[in-house]
This record gives C-alpha cells, sequence and structure tokens, in this order.
C-alpha cells in the first residue's frame, strides 16, 4: 500500500517536472523568434544604412556616374529620397520582404531573379566542402584528443593554426597553379568545361544532381574535376576548425567522471569514445558545423572569385567591381540572411536535440 | 587466501616542483570483509581505491611491489584482461552521481552495457536482468526508471542505480569511493543500507571510502585511516574508541556527540602531526 | 638604490605598487617565454616591427619605380623572390608593404577597441535597459558575416585604406563589447566599486578609471587573437580591389596582381602570400601564449 502511494507520488512529480520544463522549453522558443526577427530586422537596417546613408549621393551609387538625367530622376523617384529615412526604411522592408530587391544595373534584370540563379552553384560547392570538413574534420579531432600528443593531434594542431593564417584566395591560387596548371588533376576555373556547357537541363541547379538524373556523365565527371578543387578548400578550413573544436569538446569529455564509469564497468576503449564521451558532444558539434557552414558560405565569397565559379560570391564581386549597388546589397543581405538562418537553426537544433535542455 | 593484497603501492604525479606522491607505499590485505578507508580530503584514499583499478591517467605513475587481487597480479595483467575483470570481478560506486551517470544515454541502457560487455545475454535477457537488478535497489517501478535520463532522477535514486550497474554481474570486489557525500542526509542511511544488504547477500569484499569516521565504523568490520599518503591506523571497527595514532584521536576528538556540551571543538594540530 | 634582483621581483609581498607590478610583468614574460611558440610568434611580430620600421634601409629596390626591362624575372641572387609585370623587385614591394599591413592592423585596432571596451563596460556598468539596447545592437552585428559586411561598407565608402580600415573596425568591435560587458559583470557589485562610488566619483569617472583598466588584459588577448583575422580580411580586401590602391605594395593587392601571371611566373602571387601567412601565425603563436597567461580561464589544453 504504501509503495503504491510512492510510486504514484513520484511519477506525478516527474510529470510536473516535465510539464515545467516544456512550457519553460515554449517560452524560450518564442523568446527565440523574437531575437531571430531582431536579427534579421538588424541586418536590413545595415544594408539600408550601407545603401542610402553612407554614400554621398545614394542614386549616383545605384546607376553610376554615367547615367543620363532621365535615369537618374526616375531612380531618385523610385527610391522615394524625398522622404524622411525611417519611411524610406519602412518602404525598404517592406520591399525587401516582398522579394523585390532593386534592379541590376548591368543587366536590368531583377536582383532577385539573377541571385536567385547563381546561388545553388554557391550551395553546391558549400556542401561539398561542408562535407569534406564533417567526415573529415570529426573522426580526425575524436582522434586527436583520444590520442593526446600523438601525430595525429600535432597535424590537428597545425592544421587549426594554419586555418587561421592562410588566406583561402591564395591558397586558392596556389592551388590552382599546382594541381591545375602543374599536375592537371583537376579541371581549371568555372563550373565545367566550356565545350559541356548548357548541355543538361537545370532541375536542381546543382550540376552534379542534373547531371546524374540526365544520365550524363561525361557532364558529370568534368563538373567533379572542377568543384572538387575549391571544395576541398573551402573543406580545409572548416575541417580545422571542427577538427580542432571536436578535440576540445573531446578532452573536456575525456575528464568526466561518466567517462571514469564506463573504464569500471570494463568498456573497450572503442565504446569509452564514441559512446560515452562522444555521444555527448554531438549536440554541441551541430552548433559548431552550422556556424562553420555559415562561415564556409562566407568564404566561398573569396574562393567563387577565384576559381571563377558562377555562384552568389562572384556576382558579388563582380558587382563590387561596377559598382553596381543594388546587386551589392542584395547578395549582402541574402548571404547575410543564409549565414544568420544557418546559426540560428542550429542553435534550435541544439535546443531540440540536448535531452537535458528539453 | 585473500581477496586483495597490496604491498608499498605508491602513486604520483609529476609537477613543475618535481613529482609529487599523493600515496606513499602502502601496504593492506582484504578478505571477504567490509573495509573502511578514512582520510581527509587529499589523503590519497581516492587515489588508491582507483588504482586497484588501473584507473589512474597519465601523467600519473604507479608503482607497487604486490598488487593482486584472487592470485591475478594486478601491476602485470594485459590491459584486455584488467578491462574483463572491471565491471565483471571488481566495480567501484563513485561520490556524485550527478556525474558519474552519462547524461545522454537512458538508464536502463548504461545498465544493460555492463551485461553486453561481459556476457552473451541477448537483449531481452539484457532488460530483464537489468530490471531486476533495479527492484534489487528498491526501486518499485523499474520499467519506467529504465527509460529516463539521469538528470530526470533524484540523487539518491541515481546513487541506487549506481549500485545497480555495479553489482548487476556479482562482484567479487566493490569500491565505493565516498558514496554517499553528494547525497541528502535523509538519504544516505538508505543508500547505505541498500549497499550493506547486497554486500551481505553476495558476500563480496567492499571498500568504503570515506571522511565519515562514524558511518565508516558502523559498516565496516575493519577500518585504515589514512593521513597524507601513508596508512597511520588500522584496527576492527569495534575498538575504533582505542585507536592509538594522534591523528585518528584527534579525528575522534573532534566529532560532536548529542550528549555534551562544547563551545568549541577541537582542531587538528598539523604541523605537530607533521613530525609524528 | 633598488635592487632589481630576481627574488625582489618575486616577492610575495612586494612593499611598494611598484614592486608589486614590476613583480607581476616580470612572471608574466617569464611564463611567456615558457613557451616556445609564444616566443616564435614574438620573434615574428619584432621582426615585422623591425622590418617595417627600417624597410627603405633593408629593401634591396624601389617598391614603386617600375623597370620594365626586368619584367616578370623569376627569384634569383639579384631579385630574392623575383620581379613582377612592371620589373619591380617583390622582396623590396613586401618589405614596403609591412609598413601597410601593420599600419592596417594597429588602425583597426585603435579604432575598434575603444569602442568595444566603451560599449561594453556602459552596457555591464549600468545594466536595465542601456544594457539590453547595447547588447542586442551588439548581438545583431556579431550575427552577421564579417567579410560580407566589410565588402559591403567598402563598397559604399568607395575603396581605398583608410575606408577598409573602418569597415573592418566596424565589424571588429562588438566581440570586445561582449567581452568587456561579461568581465564588467564579475565585478560590478564588488566592494572595492561600491567604496569608490561612496566617495563621490562620478560614472564616468568609475567607468574610466576604475573599470575599464580591470577590462583590459582580457580586450588585449582577444585583440591580438583578432590580427590573424584583421590582416586576412585587410589581404581579402586588397585582393579584391577595395583596399589599397595601386602602385602602394599592399600583399592582397600584390597577389591580385600576380593572379594573371600565376600559370606561368607563380612566385607573383605566391611570394606576398607567404608573407601574410608568416605576419598572421605570428599574431595566432603570441595571442596564443598571451591568453594561456593573462587569461587562464580559457586555456587551450
Amino acid at each position: 500500500m504504501k509503495s503504491l502511494v510512492l510510486k504514484n507520488s513520484s511519477s506525478d512529480d516527474v510529470w510536473q517536472r516535465r510539464r515545467q520544463r516544456s512550457l519553460r522549453w515554449l517560452k524560450s522558443l518564442g523568446g527565440f523568434a523574437a531575437t531571430i526577427a531582431m536579427t534579421f530586422l538588424g541586418l536590413l537596417a545595415i544594408t539600408f544604412v550601407i545603401g542610402r546613408v553612407v554614400p554621398i549621393d545614394p542614386v549616383l551609387a545605384v546607376v553610376g556616374d554615367r547615367a543620363p538625367q532621365d535615369v537618374y530622376d526616375a531612380v531618385r523617384a523610385e527610391m522615394g529620397l524625398d522622404n524622411p529615412l525611417i519611411v524610406q526604411f519602412v518602404h525598404y522592408v517592406g520591399a525587401v520582404l516582398s522579394g523585390d530587391l532593386g534592379m541590376a544595373v548591368t543587366s536590368q534584370r531583377p536582383v532577385a531573379e539573377e541571385l536567385a540563379r547563381v546561388f545553388p552553384a554557391t550551395l553546391e560547392m558549400a556542401t561539398l566542402g561542408i562535407l569534406i570538413g564533417v567526415l573529415v574534420g570529426v573522426p580526425a579531432g575524436v582522434l586527436a584528443a583520444a590520442r593526446q600528443g600523438s601525430w595525429v593531434d600535432q597535424v590537428i594542431r597545425v592544421l587549426g593554426l594554419a586555418g587561421y593564417a592562410i588566406p583561402a584566395f591564395w591558397l586558392g591560387l596556389v592551388g590552382l597553379a599546382f594541381f591545375y596548371a602543374n599536375l592537371g588533376w583537376v579541371g581549371g576555373p568555372g563550373r565545367v568545361d566550356i565545350f559541356l556547357e548548357g548541355l543538361v537541363p537545370s532541375v536542381t541547379g546543382l550540376l552534379l544532381v542534373d547531371s546524374i538524373l540526365s544520365g550524363d556523365w561525361a557532364v558529370f565527371r568534368s563538373a567533379w574535376s572542377h568543384i572538387i578543387l575549391p571544395a576541398m578548400i573551402l573543406g580545409f578550413f572548416s575541417l580545422a576548425y571542427i577538427a580542432r573544436m571536436t578535440r576540445s569538446f573531446m578532452l573536456e569529455q575525456l575528464s568526466q567522471e561518466y567517462v571514469i564509469t564506463a573504464r569500471v564497468k570494463g568498456a573497450p576503449e572503442r565504446v569509452v569514445i564514441w559512446r560515452h564521451a562522444f555521444r555527448p558532444i554531438r549536440i554541441q558539434l551541430v552548433t559548431v558545423i552550422g556556424l562553420s557552414f555559415a562561415q564556409l558560405l562566407e568564404g566561398s565569397v573569396m574562393i567563387e572569385t577565384v576559381f571563377s565559379w558562377p555562384g552568389i560570391g562572384n556576382y558579388l564581386t563582380s558587382a563590387l567591381l561596377n559598382a553596381d549597388m543594388n546587386s551589392v546589397l542584395g547578395a549582402t543581405l541574402v548571404i547575410g540572411a543564409v549565414f544568420i538562418g544557418v546559426n540560428k537553426v542550429s542553435d534550435l537544433l541544439y535546443r531540440i536535440l540536448d535531452p537535458r535542455a528539453r | 587466501m585473500s581477496l586483495l593484497n597490496i604491498e608499498n603501492l605508491r602513486v604520483s604525479f609529476p609537477t613543475e616542483q618535481g613529482p609529487v606522491e599523493v600515496v606513499k607505499g602502502i601496504s593492506f590485505e582484504l578478505g571477504r570483509e567490509r573495509l573502511g578507508i578514512v582520510g581527509e580530503s587529499g589523503s590519497g584514499k581516492s587515489m588508491t581505491g582507483r588504482a586497484i583499478l588501473r584507473l589512474i591517467d597519465k601523467p600519473g605513475i604507479v608503482t607497487a611491489d604486490k598488487m593482486e587481487f584472487d592470485g591475478l597480479d594486478l601491476t602485470t595483467l594485459p590491459n584486455k584482461q584488467m578491462r574483463a575483470l572491471r565491471g565483471a570481478r571488481i566495480s567501484m560506486v563513485m561520490q556524485d552521481p550527478k556525474f558519474s551517470l552519462n547524461p545522454v544515454i537512458r538508464i536502463g541502457d548504461q545498465i544493460a552495457e555492463v551485461l553486453s560487455f561481459h556476457s552473451k545475454l541477448n537483449a531481452r535477457q539484457r532488460r530483464a536482468r537489468v530490471l531486476e537488478s533495479l527492484e534489487a535497489v528498491r526501486i518499485t517501478d523499474p520499467e519506467r526508471v529504465y527509460k529516463l535520463y539521469p538528470h530526470e532522477v533524484s540523487g539518491g535514486m541515481g546513487q541506487r542505480i549506481m549500485i545497480a550497474m555495479m553489482v548487476i554481474l556479482e562482484p567479487d570486489l566493490m569500491i565505493a569511493d565516498e558514496p554517499t557525500s553528494a547525497l541528502d542526509v535523509s538519504v544516505q542511511a538508505q543508500v547505505l543500507d541498500i549497499m550493506d544488504d547486497l554486500v551481505t547477500r553476495t558476500g563480496m569484499g567492499l571498500i568504503i571510502i570515506s571522511h565519515d569516521l562514524n558511518m565508516v565504523a558502523r559498516y565496516c568490520d575493519r577500518i585504515l585511516v589514512m593521513f597524507n599518503g601513508e596508512i597511520v591506523e588500522t584496527c576492527a571497527a569495534s575498538e575504533l574508541a582505542n585507536a592509538k595514532h594522534p591523528y585518528t584521536q584527534g579525528l575522534l576528538a573532534s566529532m560532536p556527540t548529542l550528549d555534551e556540551h562544547r563551545n568549541r571543538l577541537p582542531v587538528l594540530d598539523r604541523d605537530q602531526l607533521g613530525s609524528v | 638604490m633598488m635592487q632589481l634582483s630576481h627574488t625582489w621581483l618575486l616577492d610575495e609581498n612586494p612593499e611598494t605598487r611598484f614592486q608589486a607590478g614590476a613583480g607581476q610583468t616580470y612572471r608574466m614574460v617569464r611564463a611567456l617565454l615558457r613557451n616556445p611558440l609564444a616566443v616564435v610568434g614574438l620573434v615574428i611580430i619584432i621582426g615585422l616591427l623591425i622590418v617595417a620600421a627600417f624597410a627603405p634601409v633593408l629593401a634591396p629596390y624601389s617598391p614603386i619605380e617600375s623597370n620594365l626591362g626586368a619584367r616578370l624575372l623569376a627569384p634569383s641572387a639579384d631579385h630574392w623572390m623575383g620581379t613582377d609585370e612592371l620589373g619591380r623587385d617583390i622582396l623590396s614591394r613586401i618589405i614596403h608593404g609591412a609598413r601597410i599591413t601593420l599600419m592596417i592592423v594597429l588602425m583597426v585596432a585603435v579604432i575598434s577597441a575603444p569602442i568595444g571596451l566603451l560599449v561594453g563596460t556602459v552596457a555591464g556598468y549600468f545594466g536595465g535597459w542601456v544594457d539590453r539596447v547595447l547588447m542586442g545592437l551588439t548581438d545583431v552585428f556579431l550575427s552577421m558575416p564579417k567579410l560580407i559586411l566589410a565588402l559591403a561598407f567598402v563598397a559604399a565608402l568607395g575603396p581605398g585604406i583608410e575606408n577598409a580600415v573602418i569597415a573592418i573596425a566596424i565589424t571588429a568591435w562588438p566581440v570586445y563589447a561582449r567581452i568587456a560587458r561579461a568581465e564588467t559583470l564579475t565585478f560590478r557589485n564588488a566592494e572595492f566599486i561600491s567604496a569608490i562610488q561612496m566617495q563621490g566619483a562620478s560614472h564616468t569617472r568609475v567607468i574610466f578609471r576604475h573599470i575599464m583598466p580591470l577590462c583590459l588584459s582580457s580586450t588585449i588577448v582577444r585583440v591580438t587573437l583578432d590580427m590573424a583575422g584583421i590582416i586576412l580580411t585587410a589581404a581579402g580586401l586588397g585582393f579584391l580591389g577595395l583596399g589599397a590602391q595601386p602602385p602602394l605594395p599592399e600583399w592582397g593587392a600584390m597577389i591580385s596582381s600576380g593572379r594573371a601571371f600565376i600559370l606561368d611566373q607563380w612566385w607573383v602571387a605566391t611570394m606576398p602570400g607567404f608573407a601574410i601567412v608568416i605576419v598572421s601565425l605570428g599574431f595566432c603563436l603570441f595571442g596564443d601564449g598571451l591568453r594561456d597567461v593573462l587569461d587562464p580561464r580559457n586555456r587551450t589544453r
């Protein structure tokens, strides 16, 4: 009788605690949504300031100094520069939210449309890069922590430093000179050999996937040989970061009491490391990988420029050289939004995956 | 034959000022009995426990003239056989279940792991054994507890789970390192009673490492007092009141009891002890 | 006279404020020198300073004047690193480029660190809505992609070193604000702060004289660690033609001009890259060492 009462009360207790916890969780989710909204608004404010406030003549910044007077006047009216700044900002936010990023000066096409066209190329390269970074970086970091002071550990250290000290664009150039010009192991700049361009219909916009879908293996091979070097260079930087973080998380884990418990239980070293030490850090790693992916998107701007990769980064830098401000701001906005989005999503995943935070 | 036989065990750690010995050549024997090792923090008692399981990590150095468990030489035993010993024949309960249970693995799975390392039972059999072991530590609804994560149970229950995990294969020797000092006073006795019950029932040897002289005197047959890395006193638990070493006497004197009035508790004079 | 001896410096009970300060510095320097990687970093940084200071003496040729007869020469005894497309000695340009790099790094640090320090200490000291507004702003900047933001800023401001410095500084300060705020919060309610307030010190005085100095060491560590990133960003802007303009021998811009010849005359683009790598590495190593000494809580294992 007594034990029955005890049982009920204790299970009620657990439910109570769970309910409170999920309530707290919902609340923090609400606050979370608010921060995301604030951050995006902040991004819009920054691009707005860059586009309308910083330039001495924002109209000139958009149309360029060779524009005829009527174009100038039309753009000036369109930008609503007579209104107070706050009204202009509200209009700007409204326009961006409805997908209007203005017209690209050089091509006279909507910036949003152009960005949608170039974005898949960036996505393809960045995805391959992060795959390399995760598939090599995580095991390397785990191994480095498990065998502290071994050669793997030393290599990870050096790579970590190199990731901070080597300019990506320079590594791209040197890689191009060495692996393409000297050794001929990989394809040169661009996404695919010129004579194979436009052969496969664009379904996903990802050339590797599209060429598989249409069964055109010549295109696939060519696309692969072109993407592998820039993706590996991007992957190198995320690998350096991911391995370093994995290593330090693992070292922290390996000093935990429950790792000793696992050893006391007679667990083989493999189980101690992968089940008891690695499992708790998987959640932290989600955040690190998200952060790394966001940084990699940013890094692709330089790499794309070096490899003439027709993605958003290349689009941004050529817009810079043409002083095409609408395109610059549009690309900044999109990269910034994806960057913030990836970061916040990985943050959210952390909260969902951790049994302690749930 | 004794279960555990240790002679001249030393544990040292290198520091910038040269190696520091935390265990300075201790020797003792253990049968199928309950032994208490008492001492203040830093006296080397926990290191002794971990050295027996060969769990002192680099850069720590362990040496012993003899460290035998049931006729096996622990100083030279290959790692693989050492692993087969841990959890199955020697186990250890640690201080705080908050830290010693893995936070992201369900409780039942953590216990079942011991069985998968040391037995050939299938998943269903393992589960049944785990539920049995949870019942043995007086958990009334093992099915529910099986699925919980460690942060969802109280400290007292956590420690009972830890004990269940460590006795599930009925080892010959269990080391309990401060098994109750992280728990609420109200559940300490309960946890100790459960442990005592299991030890008596299975006839395993037990080493309780603690700073709590009263507790050790109550639950153990024999007591070692450690101070500054050395054993300064060995006596039967019932003879504790007649302890000769000034450190033990000091410890005893500084314990308050209910039926006395002292304005000031005596404090150990460490300078004097150092020269003993 | 006082004796600057080892024992005097390491005295556990310093008699004067000067002795305490000198002793602390001595201990720090000793700890730093015990870390070989940090020493390598320090040597590189000192090397950079020397090269920048004596650039005209050290450089064998002019960094600007072109010599079309000596275009694109491979590295040789005359030109250790070869020559570029205008026949200029690359080594001489790299030596002079050290001045530009050093200037950019220092300017960014001088602009962004005080801004971050001010925002962070004010937010931490006053708390409440001041804290929320300032830190909200900081977090927004912190979650932006730095390089892209700097690019967009320079695009609006127009290319040039000064604008590149401003753009990088705008993206660099939020980290220091976060650090300074966290540091301020740890002693915001300490007794010595209340003691100063009770003596009638103004908020400005408390912040500038008593709080900021205490936040300085962690900020300095972070600035040193960020130097490598600043150098890379500056070089990136130079590479895209947004930083230093020709004929200035900025390392990133030099790589950019060597890009056209990368397949045949590899040294034009490669050599300045080595300079960037070595200097960035120097700041990384020294920063790591400095952090271990000044900020043991964040020690890397």
